[in-house]
């Protein structure tokens, strides 16, 4: 650059000037890598920083042997990879960038899942949970229950609280949400907390008054749409074989009554799904909505005695799902505004400070902590999951029980505090090192209900394989595909 | 372009004095505090401290009293208007004119960094007079202001008289957003930032200048060795105490280069800022002689520009572009433009006369006769929408 003058007998310098200290006694700051593919590794940190470097660049930086007037340098110092003599602030912004992503926890349970019901109309074979005829009233959540668990909820220090009705089907016990939410809203006239209602339902059951009722509380409804008709009825039998029909119709009235936005859907693969990602994707788009969860099947409940877990390896999973999320993309660049939301959250990890409250991939896990659930008999489980693992006859993640224990009693219980301290990714083997670490999290019961150890072998874990895989995948689109990235960008 | 000094007729020997412009006697409150703005063929109204006579055709005021010709170049000035006036030197300054919504304080010529940019170099002479000239001010300013910046120099440099003006402020224009221009540094004095936030002010925003993610690189732009670390000290010194802050980028030659680079550092570290300026150089000061060094034709920083700003939009912070023409920006950018150029020194081209969005444009720095982008053009109304 051309020099500077001098004016009024002060001199300006130029910039070699003020860089005569930058890369001084360069130290490396905490860090964690994994290959990336064969000649690259992806570098993060504690506080989700994220670079990638080609092998030869890494390891010049670890043997600080890295040209300090190098490009990469500088992007190393701005992610606060290195420090060296310019500047000591990067331990500062490294403290504040960990607490935001931490912040979450502060609140602690924000997430409240109430199973009203497990009686359903639907009988699908990868049912997770375990459904109940409809007519046997005997799987109902009870009263003295109900007054035990909203005074439970109240005890979460959050301002922010979510309850959500799961089932079953959970409008099946519809009378029961009517007094819960009519419950909830009067404690909450003294609470003042962020209440969020949102009910979990096949829609099948749906009525007019229900949708009356929906739109005066403000409460969101959650459904499942798997597919196209043929996927989604062949996926979710019930008496009529109209699942489809019926969800269709009860999205569109939702939608009537209580806003375009007020409703979502859950997708959940099976084999059949496999073989058509466009199909579904279409399906979804056609309906109007402008996000998909591509979610893999859960080994628990109904899913494992019918064996319908199993059908499909994970690596079949993530060919189906590398190749959903590609023609997610295309659509978008022909302008169809769809997202896929484990994407979009793993991109919110990697590429903002901010955290999310996604129950799997959290450390400390997510049980109890994220979310924790009232079963319709007053049991008290860590996750959704950990019931769906309760209903087929293995309770290790019962924490107690709304009418014979206390809060303390759940939230201090052995049950809860062990397995959160020991499944902490910060120091569980093999996480500890991985450089997925800071977007991952550790799912105690999925390892348990698969290895029968709340930790895990991690080399043998599909939890793993699966998430390490779709994060390389979207850090691969990021990084050599710019039309990609250019729309990921848009889904943080 | 709008005068804000001007010289009297005549010198008198008295001290100077703050006072509000009255020209409709029913506004008058405190006359030893007020000024009558009036014709001379009226009858004199006594009892104020001085009087403007407008359209004077005899010069009969005498060399000690208080009565001077309003100056031809303040034909501007209206009821409501605070101004301070020299008798010792004949001088008369405008500080506050209640029709304008750009109205700042400019409360010290000093400053502890040396920008290569800086529109208003620094000076070093003692200026507490203006600090002591804007206390007696502001509870003359109208209490329905909308907004009121305080700039310098380094209005931190004030330390505890900072302190003392924003009370003040808080006092007498409750309702008044106060934008503070600040580099931050001081603030690395924790002490500070909790007195300054104790005030509790209801609606404060401190503008802070940020313009590199690399320490050297923006210690080079405000010629201070460790003023990076101090500013990102003090910013995060603020946000402890929640006090609002905006981080401003003056875009030039030193700054562009790494400006997507500046915006994922500003998006990841400091996530609590309010809002981000983009802002257009201003050719004064300093600007006119580094203006070889710093000048890049807007229309050649366009793609940084566009990935900061999209950076920015779509980490769901508030973003603004200052002192650019539409013009020079994509049009995708012309969302993110604001009028920005204060009223007293913005001016357009004979060449804007025919564009179509002359409406919606910031125009120009009057200082900007010293260089323009090569790609100012009227805007055709087919390419306005």
């Amino acid at each position: 650059m051309s020099s500077l003058p001098i004016i009024k007998g002060q001199r300006f310098h130029n910039l070699d000037y003020f860089r005569r200290r930058s890369g001084e006694n360069y130290r490396l700051l905490p860090m964690r890598f994994i290959a990336l593919d064969d000649t690259r590794y992806v570098v993060t940190n504690f506080a989700g920083e994220l670079i990638v470097l080609l092998r030869e660049t890494m390891q010049q930086l670890v043997r600080h042997e890295l040209d300090t007037a190098s490009p990469i340098y500088e992007e190393l110092l701005a992610r606060h990879f290195v420090l060296d003599d310019d500047s000591d602030v990067a331990l500062g912004l490294l403290a504040i960038k960990y607490r935001t992503k931490q912040s979450l926890l502060a609140n602690f349970t924000a997430l409240f899942m109430f199973v009203v019901s497990l009686r359903c109309d639907h009988s699908c074979p990868y049912c997770q949970v375990s459904r109940q005829s409809a007519d046997r009233h005997a799987y109902d959540m009870k009263p003295e229950v109900v007054a035990r668990a909203i005074d439970f909820m109240f005890r979460s220090p959050s301002p922010t609280i979510k309850v959500e009705f799961q089932g079953g089907e959970s409008l099946l016990n519809f009378g029961l949400i009517e007094q819960i939410v009519a419950e909830v809203n009067a404690r909450n006239v003294v609470e003042n907390r962020e209440i969020q209602f949102v009910i979990a339902t096949n829609l099948a059951p749906l009525t007019d008054e229900i949708l009356t009722f929906c739109r005066e509380h403000h409460i969101f409804l959650s459904t499942s749409l798997d597919g196209p008709k043929s996927l989604h009825n062949a996926n979710r039998p019930r008496p009529g074989g109209d699942s489809h029909e019926l969800v269709e119709h009860g999205i569109q009235r939702a939608r009537e009554v209580l806003g375009h936005d007020q409703i979502s859907a859950l997708m959940t693969t099976t084999a059949e799904s496999l073989s058509q990602p466009r199909a579904i994707v279409d399906e979804y788009v056609r309906l109007g909505f402008t996000s998909i969860f591509l979610r893999p099947l859960s080994p628990y409940g109904f899913a494992v005695k019918t064996g319908a877990v199993g059908r499909y390896t994970v690596d079949q999973w993530l060919d189906f799902y590398r190749e959903t999320l590609g023609y997610i993309i295309e659509l978008n660049t022909q302008g169809v505004p769809i997202r896929e939301e484990y994407t979009a959250l793993l991109l919110r990890k990697m590429l903002t400070p901010y955290p999310t409250g996604y129950v799997d991939l959290q450390s400390p896990a997510g049980i109890g902590i994220a979310g924790i659930v009232f079963n319709y008999d007053g049991d008290i489980y860590a996750s959704d999951e950990a019931r769906m693992l309760a209903e087929t006859g293995d309770r290790r993640f019962r924490l107690g029980n709304l009418i014979n224990d206390s809060y303390e009693d759940v939230i201090l219980s052995d049950t809860l505090l062990d397995t959160l301290s020991q499944t902490m990714t910060e120091g569980v083997p093999m996480c500890v090192d991985c450089g997925f670490q800071p977007y991952c999290g550790s799912d105690p019961v999925y390892h348990h209900a698969t290895q029968n150890d709340a930790v895990g072998f991690k080399p043998l874990s599909d939890f793993c394989r699966r998430n390490m895989e779709v994060m390389r995948q979207i850090i691969r689109l990021l990084e050599d595909d710019p039309q990609s990235a250019e729309i990921l960008n848009t889904w943080l | 372009m709008i005068k804000l000094h001007a010289r009297l007729s005549h010198r008198t020997d008295a001290e100077p004095f703050v006072a509000r412009i009255v020209r409709n006697l029913q506004n008058t409150v405190d006359r030893n505090r007020e000024i009558l703005l009036t014709n001379q063929t009226e009858t004199m109204v006594p009892g104020f401290r001085g009087y403007l006579m407008v359209s004077h055709t005899d010069d009969s005021s005498t060399s000690d009293s208080p009565i001077w010709p309003l100056p031809a170049e303040l034909d501007h000035l209206a009821e409501g208007d605070v101004v301070r006036i020299s008798p010792r030197s004949g001088e008369i300054w405008v500080m506050y004119r209640r029709a304008s919504t750009f109205n700042s304080m400019l409360v010290t010529e000093r400053c502890n960094s040396y920008c290569v940019m800086c529109s208003q170099p620094p000076k070093v002479a003692n200026d507490d007079f203006l600090r002591a000239a804007y206390l007696e001010a502001i509870p003359l300013m109208s209490p329905e202001t909308r907004e009121l910046g305080i700039t310098g120099g380094e209005p931190a440099l004030l330390g505890n008289g900072l302190v003392e003006l924003l009370n003040a402020c808080k006092t007498h224009l409750p309702q008044t957003a106060i934008h503070i221009l600040t580099n931050g540094r001081l603030f690395r004095d924790i002490e500070f930032c909790r007195a300054l936030s104790s005030i509790e002010h209801p609606d404060l925003m401190l503008g802070i200048p940020l313009y590199s993610d690399i320490s050297y690189r923006h210690d080079h732009v405000v010629q201070a060795d460790g003023a990076f670390d101090e500013t990102i000290r003090g910013l995060l010194n603020l946000a402890r105490f929640q006090v609002p802050i905006e981080i401003r980028v003056v875009l030039h030659r030193d700054t562009v280069d790494r400006l997507p680079q500046l915006a994922r550092f500003i998006t990841r570290n400091l996530p609590f800022a309010s809002h981000v300026a983009l802002m257009g150089l201003e050719m004064m000061g300093f600007a006119r002689a580094n203006l070889p060094a710093l000048w890049i034709d807007p229309a050649d920083y366009q793609p940084q520009l566009r990935a900061a700003v999209e950076h920015f939009d779509r980490h769901g912070m508030s973003v603004s572009i200052y002192n650019h023409q539409l013009c020079v920006l994509d049009h995708d950018l012309w969302p993110f433009a604001r009028k920005s150029i204060s009223d007293w020194k913005n001016e357009y081209l004979p060449e804007c006369d025919r564009c179509a969005v002359r409406a919606d444009c910031g125009g120009f720095f009057a200082s900007s006769s010293l260089r323009r982008s090569d790609h100012i053009q009227a805007i055709e109304a087919a390419a306005s929408i």
